[in-house]
């Protein structure tokens, strides 16, 4: 059953029957288990495959591809071409289809594809970080000149009352308030993970229009931060806003930036593919592009969790600037250090 | 590596788009047409909607009182199935979620590589701008923005329709995950082998006798090509089989053509037909092994 089989022409035999038909005897029985395989791999998936049907697969594929080719070149029928090209195209679905577990695929994402894709697109990257910062300096000075500007930046409902108009007392009791886990986990769900999420993707896919409303979206996120920065300083809180903000924010904050850089590897691309044709530059850049989003949205989901629930329930700001530190040192070594020895045996991925 | 042609041999309309395999070896596929993707993608988004609710509405059942957890929740999973479901689907079902698979279409790599996990992702997580958002605008936009101004609503619809009509504007039917991710939504291909013709089993079931009645000579056998040898490959297996008189007019006109003396008797053409198709098979068959393909009557090339 689980032989390798003949791949040998046929030899011309003294009796009258054609060289095709005796092709075909020949080689039927490769095909006909190939198809039962095929059958039970429709019906529940490789798992419905012994081990040794899941090794004797590729070979049964092979011989079949090349009966395929030896079938165009010497038989004329029609029927059996037909079968056999629908055969191979049907098994090519499932040998190339996918080659690796998910579980593996998630270790290897984890380990190494992950910061190698961040790594390779470093000068997106920066690009990504210069406008987020252009934002928030802009939009620092001019909230710290003028208070009134900071409605430019934020709307109302974003704000909710920490505006300038707000007592300073508010402010920083809004900094320091406790809230119940539960409450806590249901905004984590809602609003951040759902909402930043969501961001982010975009902040990629819109990528796809010239980068230009990444860039936007980007700048917009910094002006924000630079006004709500300028507000809580204009009242000496700096050192207890930074508290609150970061423990989640660095996370969050990379997270965003990482999907913009992602966002502008699809524009660079489409806007200077280079000697590659577009849209096999699109097709490269754009799987590193999805690989840097997959991982932002991991990060999204931790910011979430820190946000929702550390934050609610732990006010002390070294514990916070603790939290906010370790968490930056982590990210910096496991994007700019994990798996380069890996990255470099298996070459860019992205091809 | 592989580069893909696009053929339209038949000219039936069908589009088709031919892959050369890591071996090197080119196999065709047909594309998708915008109706399956479309059921395809109904399917899917129900199953979506009706896992979420599903869950939802059991979590409530079992921990009444909870509101804030069941919200919570739910809307982890609306988050997780929007960004994931397709990607996490076509990973582990070899390109197909499980509405592909219902309106059998299958993603592929479109230049005959493996389908990398990366490319299925990108092409799944651009969703979110060519579908997602745009959805959640035209019916839910009272939730996600109160107060949406019309403008909105025309520049979600406008965007929507600009997105969904791209796959009828190029010659693929790409969309914009396609693109990106550098891939093509197939048919999944039927498989059935039909017994040969040709070979002795065969000619039983198609006549009485089991060897060759009727024979004839070279000169009869270089009247025709492999075209005409397929329509007659076509004819014997019933393909054309509207009209019961077909076979003896077939017969007729081809007896003409060849100037075939040898009387045949009344019903036996069927007989002499499936003689004449393995006859002239074997002949063309031979002469393509001296690398002489003749494509049909009119190839006088060689």
């Amino acid at each position: 059953m689980t032989a390798v089989p003949n791949l040998a022409v046929p030899p011309i035999t003294g009796d009258a029957t054609l060289r095709s038909v005796h092709f075909r005897r020949e080689r039927e029985g490769t095909w006909r288990q190939l198809e039962e395989l095929l059958t039970r791999v429709h019906d529940k998936g490789l798992s419905g495959l012994a081990a040794e049907e899941l090794a004797v697969l590729p070979h049964l594929y092979r011989a079949t591809l090349s009966s395929l080719s030896v079938a165009r070149a010497i038989s004329l029928d029609r029927a059996l071409i037909e079968y056999l090209e629908s055969l191979v195209s049907r098994s090519y679905v499932v040998v190339y289809g996918s080659r690796e577990r998910v579980r593996t695929r998630i270790s290897d994402f984890l380990r190494w594809r992950f910061p190698a894709a961040v790594r390779a697109a470093r000068w997106h990257l920066a690009l990504s970080i210069l406008f987020t910062l252009a934002g928030g300096v802009i939009a620092f000075e001019m909230v710290s000149r003028d208070s009134d500007t900071y409605y430019m930046f934020v709307d109302a409902s974003m704000a909710s009352g920490r505006d300038p108009s707000a007592p300073t007392s508010e402010l920083r009791d809004g900094l320091y308030e406790e809230q119940d886990f539960n409450h806590g986990l249901t905004y984590f769900a809602s609003s951040l993970f759902n909402n930043n999420s969501r961001v982010g993707i975009m902040a990629f896919a819109l990528g796809f229009l010239a980068g230009v409303p990444t860039l936007i979206l980007l700048f917009y996120n910094g002006l924000m931060l630079g006004a709500f920065a300028a507000l809580y300083d204009s009242r000496g809180l700096s050192v207890d806003l930074w508290g609150w903000l970061l423990p989640h924010g660095v996370t969050e904050l990379l997270a965003i930036i990482l999907c913009g850089a992602a966002g502008f590897l699809l524009a660079h691309a489409l806007v200077f593919p280079g000697a590659e044709p577009r849209l096999d530059a699109l097709r490269r850049r754009g799987r590193q592009a999805a690989e840097i989003v997959l991982g932002a949205v991991i990060m999204l989901f931790i910011a979430g969790l820190i946000e929702g629930i550390f934050r609610q329930t732990v006010t002390s700001l070294t514990v916070r600037y603790g939290v906010a530190g370790a968490t930056a040192l982590w990210w910096i070594v496991y994007l700019g250090w994990f798996g380069r020895a890996r990255a470099r045996l298996e070459g860019a991925p992205w091809r | 590596m592989a580069v893909a042609r696009y053929l339209d041999r038949q000219g039936d309309g069908v589009r088709r788009r031919e892959i050369v395999t890591p071996e090197g070896i080119p196999i065709q596929f047909t594309l998708a047409s915008i109706g399956e993707r479309m059921t395809a993608l109904v399917i899917d988004i129900a199953i979506v909607m009706g896992a979420v609710l599903a869950t939802v509405f059991m979590a409530a059942i079992a921990s009444p009182g909870k509101d804030e957890w069941i919200s919570a929740l739910a809307l982890l999973l609306v988050t997780l199935s929007r960004h994931f479901y397709f990607a996490f689907f076509e990973l582990r079902g070899h390109g197909a979620t499980p509405g592909k698979r219902a309106a059998g279409i299958r993603v592929i790599d479109a230049r005959g590589g493996s389908l990398e996990a990366s490319a299925v992702l990108a092409r799944n997580l651009v969703r979110e701008l060519e579908m997602w958002m745009p959805l959640t605008f035209l019916f839910a936009s009272s939730v996600v923005w109160p107060d949406a101004p019309v403008w909105m609503w025309v520049v979600a619809g406008g965007w929507l329709i600009v997105v969904a009509l791209l796959p009828l504007f190029n010659k693929d039917n790409l969309r914009v995950g396609d693109l990106i991710g550098g891939t093509l939504v197939v048919v999944q291909p039927k498989v059935q082998l039909r017994a040969d013709l040709a070979a002795p089993t065969a000619a039983k079931a198609l006549a009485t006798a089991t060897r060759s009645t009727y024979t004839f000579t070279e000169a009869q056998l270089e009247v025709y090509g492999v075209y005409e040898l397929q329509v007659l490959e076509g004819l014997l297996r019933g393909e054309a089989a509207a009209d019961p008189g077909a076979v003896s007019t077939v017969a007729d006109k081809i007896r003409t053509k060849l100037q075939y003396t040898e009387r045949v008797p009344l019903g036996q053409d069927e007989k002499f037909l499936a003689d004449f198709y393995t006859a002239l098979r074997a002949h063309l068959e031979k002469r393509m092994l001296f690398g002489k393909r003749r494509a049909d009557k009119h190839d006088r090339a060689r």
